[in-house]
């Protein structure tokens, strides 16, 4: 990490007193980075190619901003004393990315993992590649790249070993940490060859061997403690709230309780009074559109966090609530419902739906509401910025280093060369740190007070009124069917404001990122599909979530093929396959889906064989059809999003009174190969607890334009008691040479539906509206 | 001045007597491992422990501390409960982002302290104070068992 106090977390190894030794210092390799043109380039070992022709459609890691970066120079340094320092450019915000990533460095270098060091990078792209930790694509595009990162340092260690002991360099091999020559069992460790291997040439990269995948001796084992575990349990770990600085003010900002409002007044003398408040600081509003811009407003700096929050309450601020001051959450609901009853954009349209529906046998409809959200992160949006010499450093919980760095630069009129931006732990992330507004007001208050460092502290009630909140969004369903109950149509109208008006205030359609998770990209057997997107219009900053458009989509979809199911007499999960269909891949662009989460559509079809695999796999680990007492029941539901396909089962108790509990979950989860299967059951373990948050408890409300939560206790999340005793994660084995998939987001989508499922099953009663709260109570 | 006791330490610090002994920590005394999650006992992200007991210091006043054993995160792995906790979590893989883990291991150390053996009703009473965003509750509650177990010896 880059904190004032410098630190490398300990993986258990001896400690290092020698500064690393570069493993090299001139690249004589052409092709550095992923942007760059890589036409016929196949690895050695049976490896995908991730080569694309120059002007085609970039896809995955070539299609994201400044693309994938492979160069050992930029990830891997190695100290005379044998210590392995590999840099982690993505954000740690609770996925294992800080050992995952490393750890697939390691293996292809024969590091032993004992002398591994993680280091943190700042916000430089054009050096790591791209470092917008969301998406769910870390290890899916940096899988090849950092493969090839610890294979080219593996072979030149390889190298400097042969040159020095004067043998073919096909008579050594690099393993565990030393080089060894066969055919006389000399060795030499990597310390030793760290300074020869320094002035090896960086080998071509169409010449790497890379391993076997029977081979790797820590990918896909999981058998790895957490790099950051024990400072996290022994209270060392450092967030972006726990930076200080010398001579550093406390900042907490009174923002606009309404989005788009400004101050009229506001009296500092009341503030300036309280013990330990040092300045009262204006923060001009930014324009529309909102960006990732600060909402503006008035800045306490003080001594401690404490005294900038007191100093606050004394500020007596006059606002203008501006043009969203009549937002109002029950109103917009009908709003959204009326628009969800006339026709919209038609975003796909296969065969004809009216026509199938006016022959079928029977219709059905249904309407689904799921409410604004907020990521409400433990750790609330914090960072620290201090100017010096004409240079900016910012700490801070960034999921986007980069985008901080650049939007920073400009905000105060820099170069982004002279703006630094180093990333801590994130205590959260989930999307809200994606956006980097509070990053910009550190660094806006620093120039205030001429560079001093100024640390700002979001408190909870900043972080529930102040978000980029998930969307709001009715989605409306029909369906016709045949004699048997089977869909031979499906209508699909998905209202929600979308997050493109964060960036253009005008746009009142999804994007097809949005329409691509899981509202046109659902690969069901039925001829006849007609989805619609009416117009709605935002009235906040909207921003992601994790899962995104996916929870609302996935809820009202996997709700109402149970639905179809309930009505036709027929068991949830064998009717849910039917309407699969049977094993077959889809193109994307078939369904409609331009985006297909930025994957190639050839790479990365609707594979619905897989689709079924999990629903199969799932329902036979949870003991589908299993006998359970009066109030209980089984709930399934299937999503594919993040280019992973998952599958839940929720058994719930319902008591007397209406009272929900789960006491178990159980996921299947197909996101191809693994590198940390631990890491990936904790994400799937996070997302069924999340989701259950999601379906029970959690709702973002605006009054008056202003969010009605303020804490914990009227935005409600899932708490230990509430939480389910037993989640069972299910991992489809996988294999390296196929495409890897997300996985933090895509295990959230469908535990709603399958808990609503389940309700049904246990009581009879169908939940539409999120969250369920009291809907049950009798 | 107020004389506070935090880690075995002795000091006098120079702050208003309401001043939150989480910021009084966090702030003042550099020892940030106590989180800040909720400023109002909703969340236990800013547990430590006064004279054994969990307490949320984010709405305890230092004056109220006076000359009481304010046990932090920093110092909880000294005393052989904290120990075993801070192994379970670690063996485990507990933490997904970490942050309210420190507020969890305190609130569990203080359980234990006072029933070596909890139930899962026990532990659901005494640990559900305890938000964890990232959801790792089940893993927790499998962590506060290993240690118990440890714990309890042979028995």
């Amino acid at each position: 990490m880059n904190a004032p106090v410098d630190r490398i977390p300990d993986t258990g190894a001896e400690a290092s007193s020698e500064r690393p030794v570069v493993v090299a210092n001139v690249s004589r390799r052409h092709f550095l980075q992923g942007m760059s043109a890589l036409g016929g380039l196949v690895l050695a070992v049976g490896f995908p190619s991730i080569a694309r022709a120059a002007d085609a459609k970039k896809y995955g890691a070539d299609g994201m901003p400044n693309g994938w970066v492979d160069d050992p120079l930029a990830f891997v340094s190695i100290a005379e004393n044998g210590t392995v320092t590999i840099v982690c450019h993505r954000s740690e915000m609770g996925q294992g990315v800080r050992t995952g990533m490393p750890m697939i460095v390691a293996d292809e270098l024969e590091a032993d993992w004992k002398r591994v060091r993680v280091a943190q990078a700042p916000g430089d792209e054009k050096k790591f590649g791209n470092q917008d930790t969301d998406g769910s694509r870390s290890t899916r595009h940096f899988f090849e790249p950092m493969r090839r990162c610890g294979a080219a340092a593996r072979t030149m260690l390889e190298a400097a070993a042969a040159e020095r002991w004067k043998v073919p360099v096909s008579e050594v091999e690099a393993r565990n940490h030393e080089v060894v020559h066969r055919p006389t069992g000399r060795r030499a460790g990597y310390g030793s060859l760290a300074k020869a291997a320094a002035s090896q040439p960086v080998p071509a990269r169409e010449s790497l061997r890379l391993k076997d995948p029977s081979k790797f001796r820590y990918i896909g084992k999981g058998q790895l403690k957490l790099v950051d575990a024990r400072d996290i349990a022994t209270g060392k770990a450092q967030y972006g709230i726990d930076t200080r600085l010398e001579g550093m003010l406390y900042a907490v900002v009174a923002r606009p309780p309404v989005f788009g409002g400004k101050v009229v007044s506001f009296d500092p003398a009341e503030a300036l009074k309280v013990p330990g408040v040092e300045r009262v600081v204006q923060i001009e509003p930014s324009p529309l559109p909102a960006h990732f811009n600060p909402l503006g407003g008035v800045a306490v700096l003080a001594r401690n966090t404490w005294a900038a929050t007191q100093g606050r309450k004394a500020l007596n601020i006059t606002w203008d609530d501006g043009p969203n001051a009549s937002y109002d959450s029950t109103a917009f609901k009908a709003t959204l419902e009326e628009a969800a009853h006339k026709p919209g954009k038609v975003v796909r349209n296969d065969g004809d739906f009216d026509a199938a529906a006016s022959g079928a046998a029977r219709r059905h409809q249904a309407e689904y509401y799921v409410p604004h959200l907020a990521h409400a992160t433990m750790e609330p949006p914090a960072a620290a910025a201090r100017i010096a010499n004409g240079k900016c450093e910012v700490w801070g919980c960034f999921q986007s280093p980069q985008a901080t760095r650049d939007l920073v630069a400009k905000r105060l009129g820099m170069s982004a060369d002279d703006v630094t931006v180093h990333v801590t732990l994130l205590g959260g992330g989930f999307g809200r740190k994606s956006k980097p507004d509070y990053g910009i007001e550190a660094a806006v208050l620093s120039k205030a007070v001429d560079g001093k460092p100024v640390k700002v502290t979001w408190t909870r009630d900043d972080d529930l009124h102040n978000s980029y909140y998930h969307t709001v969004s009715v989605e409306h369903l029909e369906a016709a069917v045949d004699a048997q109950g089977k869909p031979v149509a499906w209508l699909h109208r998905s209202v929600a404001p979308t997050i493109i008006s964060t960036f253009n205030p005008e746009a009142k359609n999804e994007a097809p990122f949005e329409l691509g998770m899981g509202v046109i990209n659902v690969p069901f057997a039925i001829p006849n599909v007609r989805i619609e997107n009416p117009e709605a219009t935002a009235h906040t900053r909207i921003g992601w979530f994790r899962s995104v458009s996916n929870i609302p989509h996935a809820f009202a979809v996997q709700s109402f093929v149970a639905e179809l199911a309930a009505a036709a007499g027929r068991d949830p999960k064998d009717f849910l396959l039917e309407v699969i269909g049977p094993a077959r891949q889809v193109s994307p662009e078939t369904l409609g889906d331009t985006w297909n989460h930025g994957e190639s559509p050839e790479r990365y079809p609707v594979d619905t064989g897989r689709l079924r695999r999990v629903v199969e796999t799932v329902a036979r680990e949870a003991g589908w059809g299993r006998k359970l007492p009066k109030g209980r029941g089984l709930g399934i539901a299937a999503h594919y999003s993040f280019v992973s396909y998952i599958a839940a089962v929720v058994e719930v108790a319902v008591d007397g009174k209406g009272a929900v509990t789960v006491p178990r979950i159980d996921l299947a989860v197909d996101c191809g190969a693994c590198v940390n299967p631990d890491r990936v059951r904790a994400q799937m373990e996070g997302a069924a607890v999340m989701g259950l948050g999601i379906a029970t408890l959690s709702e973002i409300s605006f009054k008056g334009g202003r969010v009605e939560q303020d804490n914990f206790n009227s935005y409600e999340v899932t708490r230990m008691s509430e939480a389910p005793r037993v989640i069972r994660v299910h991992i489809i084995p996988g294999d390296y040479s196929k495409p890897m998939g997300g996985v933090g987001e895509p295990g959230v989508p469908p535990i709603p539906p399958a808990l609503c499922n389940a309700i049904f099953a246990a009581t009879g009663k169908r939940i539409r509206r999120l969250p369920i709260r009291d809907q049950l109570k009798t | 001045m107020i004389p506070l006791d935090i880690n075995g330490k002795r000091q006098n610090v120079d702050l208003p007597g309401e001043t939150p002994l989480l910021w009084t920590l966090r702030d003042e005394l550099g020892l940030t491992g106590t989180k800040f999650g909720c400023g109002m006992a909703l969340c236990g992200a800013c547990t430590v422990h006064v004279d054994g007991q969990a307490v949320r210091s984010c709405i305890t006043p230092i004056s109220a501390v006076a000359n009481k054993k304010v046990v932090t995160i920093e110092a909880v792995g000294a005393e052989p409960v904290g120990k075993a906790l801070q192994a379970a979590w670690v063996d485990g893989g507990v933490p997904q982002c970490g942050y309210c883990q420190a507020g969890q291991i305190m609130s569990a150390a203080a359980l234990l302290g006072r029933k070596p053996k909890p139930s899962d009703a026990e532990i659901d009473e005494a640990m559900s104070g305890n938000i964890c965003r990232c959801g790792t509750y089940t893993r927790i509650r499998a962590a506060i068992k290993q240690a118990a177990a440890k714990q309890g010896g042979t028995r």
